[in-house]
C-alpha cells in the first residue's frame, strides 16, 4: 500500500521525463518506452480514483442522443483524460445490432429490446442480463412556421394535433384550432403538416402520443413509417426543420432541443394547456408505470400519455442507454460504469439539460438511486 | 512481343540503364514485359473480382429477403405490407423518372454548352470555361443537396406555383404543395450533377470533328450552324448518346441529393409537382438504412441489387446504342 502510493508521483515524474524526451527528440527510445510501461502497470493496479482510468470506449446508437452525449463525453473526458469514449449516431437499429455483435460496449436507442434481441443480448452479455436505462428524456416540441403570430405558443388539442396530421384539418383559422385560442388572430393559410421521411423512434413516439390521446381522429395508430401517402416530408431531424422553416404554414414535430427559433405549440392536458419544458417533462416520466417486463436492470417505462395530471408534458421520447452487465474484461466494465454513472449524475444530467447540449428533462432522484442499483451491477467476467 | 525482344536485343545502347553500350545476358525488357503485363492484367481481373463480389455480397444479403414469406415481411414496418416486388417497383419507377427528367433537362444544355466551347466561343474564354465545368464535377452531391435544399428549393417554389395553377389542367403539373420537396426539384438538382460530365464528354467529341468536313459544309456555302448541323452534329451523335449514358449512370445512382431535397413516397404515377409521390432506391437505402435492422435491412440491400441490375441493363443499352451506331462515328 505504501508502494501504491508512492506510485503516482514516480509515474507523473517519469511521464513527464518522456514527455520532456518526446519534445526534445533527444532521447533514445528506451526510456520513452519505460514512462509508458510504468504508467500502464499504474492504471492496472490503482482503479479507485476516477481520474486513473483508461482505454477506449465506444459506443452507437440513438441519434436522438447525439447531443446529449457529445456533452456528456466532454464532461466525462474532462474528468477521465484517459479514457477515449465515442458515440456514433447511427440510429436505434443499428446501435442494437451494433451493442449485440459486439463491436460496441454501449449503445443509444430509442426502444427497448423486443423479446428475440433480448435473448441475443443475454448471449452477448456473456450468460448475464443487458442493462437499459431511461437516462435521456427528451420533450418532443410541436413545431410551427407562422411568422405573423406573435404569440409565444399557439394552444393545440390533442384533437386539433390529430386532425392536422391526419390530414383533416387544412386552414390554419379551423375551428377546431381558433376555439383553443381565442386571444391569437389565425391567419388563413394552409396547413403544411410534415412528417419524418425516415423510419424514425420520434415519429414512433409522436403517433404513439397522437393514437393514445385522439385515437379516434388519429386512426392509424403508434407506427415508424409515416402512413399518409402524399405527405411533405424531411429525413432526419435536421431534414424536418429545414423543411418546416422553408415554408409558412408548416407544422411538424422534433426534438424540442431543435425547435430553435420556430414556434412550438403548447399541448392540452385535461383542462389546461402545457408548452414543453424540462420539469413538464420528467414530470410525466415519473407519472407512469414500469413495463410489465421490466426488471431491476431494465428500468423500460410504460409512458402514461394520456394522462390528465396537471404540468405534465405528454409528448415525449425516452432513450435507453443500453449496456452489458458482465464484461469480459476488467477494463471495458469499470469505463462503461463510470460513464455510465456520470450520465446518471446530477452533474451529468444538468450538462445534457442546458439548452445548447441537448435540452433534456433531468431525471428524477428516485430514478437515479435505481438506475445506479443497476449501474453497481456491472462487473468483468471471471 | 518476340519481335520486339529480338529489337532490343540487336540494339547496343540499353534505354533502360543508359551507361552499357553492350549487354549481354536476357533482355533488358524482359522484366518490364512481365511486370506491367503482370499489373495490367492484374488490374483487369480485379476490377472482375470486384464487381463479382460486389454482386455476391448484395445477392448473398438479400437472399433472405427474396424468399421470406409474406407474413415476414409484414414485420418490416416501412414496407407498409408490400410484397417484396411491390415495394421496389415504385422505387424503381421513381429513379428512372427523375434520372429521365434530369436527363431531358441537362442533354440539351450540356450539347449547348459543349457546342459553344468547342465552336463559338473565343479560344481563351473556352478554355477557361472548360476548367469551370470540370470544376462543377468535382463538388461533392452533398453539397448540390444543400445547395437544392436551402437556394434553389425557396426560388423554384413560386414557379412550381405559378405551373400548378396557370397549367394544372395538364396532369403532372397539377396540385403543387409547398415546399418543393417534389421529384421535379430532385430531378433538377440531378440535372445540374450531371451536367458537368456529359458536357467534357460531349465537348472532347465535338472537338475531334474533322476539320476537313467542316470546311467541306463551308465550302458549299452553309453557315456556322448549318456547319454544325451538317458536320458536327452527325459526327458527334453516338458521343452525345454515350455522355448521356454516363450521365444516366450517375443519376440513376445518385443518393445525398436526392434524399435531401425530396419528400418520398411510394406511389407510381407522373405528378411530379406534388410532394410525397416519389422515391428512389439509393435514397431510399440511404433514408432507411440507419434504423433498419434484421430482415428490413436484407430488403434494402435487396433493392440495392435491383438498382445494380437496372444500372447495368441501362450501360448494356447504351453499348449497344453506341454499337449499332458505329457507322456514324469518326473511326471510319
Amino acid at each position: 500500500m505504501k508502494l501504491a502510493r508512492t506510485r503516482p508521483a514516480k509515474t507523473a515524474a517519469l511521464a513527464l521525463l518522456g514527455a520532456v524526451a518526446l519534445t526534445l527528440t533527444a532521447c533514445g527510445p528506451g526510456s520513452v518506452d519505460d514512462g509508458g510501461t510504468t504508467g500502464g502497470d499504474d492504471e492496472n493496479t490503482s482503479e479507485e480514483g476516477g481520474a486513473e482510468l483508461s482505454g477506449t470506449l465506444a459506443g452507437s446508437g440513438a441519434s436522438s442522443q447525439e447531443n446529449a452525449q457529445n456533452g456528456w463525453m466532454a464532461g466525462f473526458t474532462e474528468a477521465n483524460p484517459g479514457v477515449t469514449v465515442s458515440y456514433d449516431p447511427t440510429g436505434s437499429g443499428t446501435g442494437r445490432e451494433q451493442f449485440l455483435n459486439g463491436s460496441v460496449l454501449f449503445a443509444g436507442s430509442d426502444a427497448a429490446f423486443d423479446e428475440e434481441e433480448l435473448g441475443m443480448a443475454s448471449e452477448r452479455c456473456l450468460d448475464g442480463e443487458a442493462l437499459e436505462l431511461p437516462l435521456y428524456i427528451s420533450p418532443i416540441a410541436v413545431i410551427y412556421n407562422l411568422p405573423g403570430v406573435e404569440a409565444e405558443h399557439i394552444n393545440l388539442t390533442p384533437q386539433a394535433l390529430a386532425g392536422i396530421f391526419a390530414g383533416e384539418i387544412t386552414t390554419w383559422n379551423d375551428p377546431a384550432i381558433a376555439e383553443a385560442n381565442p386571444d391569437i388572430e389565425l391567419p388563413e393559410i394552409t396547413v403544411v403538416p410534415v412528417n419524418r421521411s425516415d423510419d424514425s423512434g420520434t415519429t414512433e413516439n409522436f403517433t404513439e402520443y397522437l393514437s393514445a390521446v385522439a385515437g379516434d381522429v388519429w386512426t392509424h395508430g403508434p407506427i415508424e413509417t409515416w402512413p399518409i401517402p402524399g405527405t411533405v416530408s424531411g429525413a432526419q431531424t435536421s431534414g424536418m426543420i429545414d423543411t418546416v422553416s422553408s415554408q409558412e404554414g408548416a407544422i411538424g414535430y422534433a426534438d424540442a432541443s431543435r425547435a430553435g427559433d420556430l414556434g412550438t405549440a403548447a399541448i392540452g392536458v385535461g383542462e389546461e394547456f402545457v408548452p414543453y419544458s424540462a420539469e413538464a417533462a420528467a414530470a410525466i416520466v415519473d407519472a407512469s408505470p414500469a413495463t410489465e417486463d421490466a426488471t431491476d436492470k431494465r428500468l423500460t417505462i410504460e409512458l402514461a400519455r394520456d394522462t390528465t395530471e396537471s404540468g405534465t408534458y405528454p409528448i415525449v421520447l425516452i432513450s435507453y442507454l443500453i449496456a452489458c452487465d458482465t464484461y469480459e474484461n476488467e477494463a471495458d466494465a469499470t469505463n462503461v460504469a463510470a460513464y455510465l454513472s456520470y450520465i446518471a449524475s446530477p452533474e451529468g444530467q444538468d450538462r445534457a439539460a442546458e439548452p445548447d447540449v441537448a435540452g433534456s428533462a433531468p431525471i428524477s432522484e428516485d430514478l437515479r438511486t435505481r438506475v445506479l442499483a443497476a449501474i453497481d451491477s456491472i462487473s468483468a467476467a471471471s | 512481343m518476340a519481335r520486339e525482344l529480338t529489337d532490343t536485343k540487336e540494339k547496343p545502347v540499353s534505354a533502360v540503364t543508359g551507361t552499357e553500350t553492350i549487354r549481354r545476358g536476357p533482355a533488358p525488357g524482359r522484366v518490364g514485359n512481365f511486370v506491367f503485363k503482370g499489373l495490367s492484367s492484374g488490374a483487369g481481373i480485379l476490377i472482375v473480382v470486384l464487381l463479382g463480389l460486389v454482386a455476391g455480397f448484395l445477392l448473398y444479403r438479400a437472399i433472405p429477403a427474396i424468399t421470406a414469406t409474406r407474413d415476414q415481411l409484414e414485420a418490416v414496418g416501412f414496407m407498409r405490407g408490400e410484397s417484396l416486388l411491390s415495394y421496389v417497383l415504385p422505387l424503381a419507377f421513381g429513379t428512372v423518372l427523375s434520372s429521365v427528367i434530369a436527363l431531358v433537362v441537362a442533354v440539351p444544355l450540356s450539347i449547348g454548352i459543349a457546342l459553344f466551347i468547342s465552336h463559338y466561343a473565343p479560344r481563351r474564354l473556352a478554355q477557361g470555361l472548360g476548367y469551370l465545368i470540370d470544376l462543377l464535377a468535382a463538388i461533392p452531391s452533398v453539397v448540390f443537396g444543400l445547395w437544392g435544399l436551402s437556394f434553389l428549393q425557396p426560388r423554384v417554389g413560386p414557379l412550381f406555383e405559378w405551373l400548378s395553377t396557370n397549367m394544372g389542367w395538364f396532369p403532372p403539373f397539377s396540385g403543387y404543395l409547398g415546399p418543393a420537396k417534389n421529384i421535379a426539384i430532385a430531378s433538377l438538382v440531378l440535372a445540374v450533377m450531371i451536367l458537368p460530365i456529359i458536357t467534357a464528354t460531349i465537348r472532347e467529341v465535338f472537338l475531334q470533328t474533322p476539320r476537313l468536313h467542316e470546311e467541306a459544309s463551308l465550302a458549299l456555302g452553309a453557315t456556322r450552324w448549318e456547319m454544325i448541323r451538317q458536320a458536327v452534329l452527325p459526327f458527334g451523335r453516338s458521343g452525345i448518346i454515350s455522355a448521356a449514358m454516363l450521365g444516366l449512370g450517375r443519376a440513376l445512382g445518385e443518393t445525398m441529393a436526392v434524399l435531401m431535397v425530396l419528400a418520398p413516397g411510394f406511389l407510381v404515377n407522373f405528378y411530379i409537382l406534388r410532394p410525397g409521390q416519389h422515391q428512389s432506391v439509393a435514397a431510399n437505402i440511404a433514408n432507411q438504412f440507419p434504423e433498419a435492422s434484421g430482415l428490413g435491412a436484407d430488403v434494402l440491400i435487396a433493392t440495392g441489387l435491383f438498382l445494380f441490375v437496372l444500372t447495368f441493363v441501362v450501360n448494356l443499352a447504351a453499348r449497344w446504342i453506341i454499337n449499332r451506331r458505329a457507322e456514324f462515328s469518326g473511326a471510319n
